[in-house]
């Protein structure tokens, strides 16, 4: 069977790991290859990398952390952040990154999706997706450039919109962030989830909002998701891994067994 | 490992040579990444990796010469992923012909309701005589595909999502593996450790 993934995302800026709140106030968690290490050996199913200051600072930016990590862990790992560009993605992907995960250049130039798949394959063609419930006018409302609040803007698209053009265009999978919950830690937007997974034939990872084990097994029971992303509760310790997917197979969440020998 | 066992990975123009490459090194072997014909007829086991379609990947092994090349390999070689359809006689992605050194053909995964691409960590189940005997019924594997092989009498591992489909195939010196071993944690490393230690005896049996 199949199992739920659950998946640490390190925010990485200037080559460190760092941490906001509802995207601010980033405070640096430590560096990026001895967490990672960490991860894939306490248990994580896949590991997302995403560098925040890429998109927003419209440069490039140094990548090569992407090779070492590709050397070190065994798992498999996305690159998301300031890739806009087919050779920007065959980079990533040739220094051994499995997926690459497009936000606000896809919004750009929704065309961006097409030509990656073509070029790349639909398996690592990833398209997240900022979302804010909009309680005004009751709307999920896409937002663009969300790694830096002086740019972050609100986008002309309604997220069930954007989602099922980003799955025409041949996306292999959907990261949704729901907004309103990052960096809070009061559970996944089930509701939203449970919405967008309704018309989501992708799989679909959840992420925002996890603050207790028992958010995890509400988005997977509730939502359906294929995935549940997390990074503050995993960066300071306030959920283990282990403990996590331990509690996880008991409420019948399949669940992919830590390793407990050593080969 | 041995250090006359000289491993080639098969440059197939496409994008993930370097997650092989790295596991192979995790495990104390350093590979060679080659398009040359030599080098892989030389080589003592070969590894034809793969993204992206079969269509495009058989259109590169065409323009780099390589289809007889491979076909006619008498060492253990292990197709990963679409490296693994690659080694069957079609695949329904395309609509296109492949190596044809195994006798199966790869059709689209159904889903069945379930979200396609089958992506993420799934069960390994041995089928048949268990001849690569490198992993126990309920290992997991880590998967990213939407077409499959159906298990035949070439299955020598299988896994289910929607269907029962072949997660490992084999036909005489031949080999698939349907996930990325390279990506599979300690499971993956194990099933491409048993690959490296192949014998000859094993692959004639």
């Amino acid at each position: 069977m199949l199992a739920r993934r659950i998946i640490p995302c390190l925010d990485v800026r200037n080559g460190e790991v760092v941490k906001g709140v509802q995207f601010r106030n980033h405070e640096v968690i430590g560096a990026i290859e001895p967490l990672a290490a960490r991860y894939a050996a306490a248990g994580a199913d896949e590991l997302v990398f995403y560098d925040i200051t890429a998109s927003s600072d419209a440069r490039v930016v140094d990548k090569s952390w992407v090779e070492r990590i590709a050397r070190l862990i065994d798992i498999p790992f996305t690159v998301a952040g300031g890739i806009s560009s087919i050779d920007q993605a065959r980079e990533i992907l040739a220094m051994g990154a499995d997926k690459i995960s497009i936000n606000s250049p896809a919004l750009r130039d929704p065309s961006l999706i097409d030509r990656l798949v073509d070029e790349f394959g639909q398996q690592c063609i990833v398209i997240g997706i900022d979302s804010f419930y909009n309680a005004e006018n009751g709307r999920y409302e896409v937002f663009q450039f969300t790694g830096d609040e002086s740019r972050t803007q609100r986008t002309r698209w309604q997220t069930g919109d954007w989602l099922l053009e980003v799955i025409a265009r041949g996306a292999g999978e959907i990261v949704l962030n729901c907004m309103n919950q990052d960096g809070v830690r009061r559970g996944y937007d089930i509701d939203q989830l449970s919405h967008m997974r309704d018309i989501c034939p992708v799989p679909l990872i959840a992420s925002g909002g996890a603050g207790t084990m028992e958010h995890f097994a509400q988005v997977f029971s509730q939502a359906n998701v294929d995935g549940a992303l997390a990074a503050s509760v995993f960066h300071k310790g306030v959920i283990n891994i282990g403990e996590l997917k331990h509690y996880l197979a008991q409420q019948h969440i399949a669940m992919r067994p830590i390793a407990t020998t050593t080969e | 490992m041995s250090v006359n066992n000289s491993v080639v990975i098969i440059d197939t123009a496409c994008a993930n040579l370097n997650s092989v490459r790295f596991a192979l090194e995790r495990l104390g072997v350093t590979p060679l990444v080659t398009a040359e014909a030599e080098q892989i007829q030389a080589a003592d086991k070969v590894i034809l990796p793969g993204v992206g379609t079969a269509q495009a990947a058989m259109r590169n092994l065409q323009q780099l010469q390589l289809v007889e090349v491979i076909r006619n390999l008498q060492q253990p070689v292990l197709g990963i992923c679409l490296g693994m359809q690659l080694l069957t006689a079609w695949s329904a992605e395309g609509n296109v012909d492949c190596l044809n050194v195994i006798p199966a053909r790869t059709e689209r995964l159904l889903g069945n309701g379930l979200p396609l691409p089958h992506m993420g960590w799934n069960t390994l189940k041995n089928v048949g005589d268990g001849a690569f005997d490198s992993f126990n019924d309920g290992d997991y594997a880590y998967f990213v595909h939407s077409y499959a092989v159906a298990t035949d009498a070439y299955t020598i591992a299988s896994s289910h999502y929607g269907q029962t489909f072949a997660a490992m195939i084999r036909h005489h010196n031949f080999y698939g593996a349907q996930f990325h071993p390279e990506r599979s944690g300690a499971v993956g490393a194990r099933i491409l450790k048993r690959f490296l230690e192949l014998t000859d005896a094993d692959t004639r049996a």
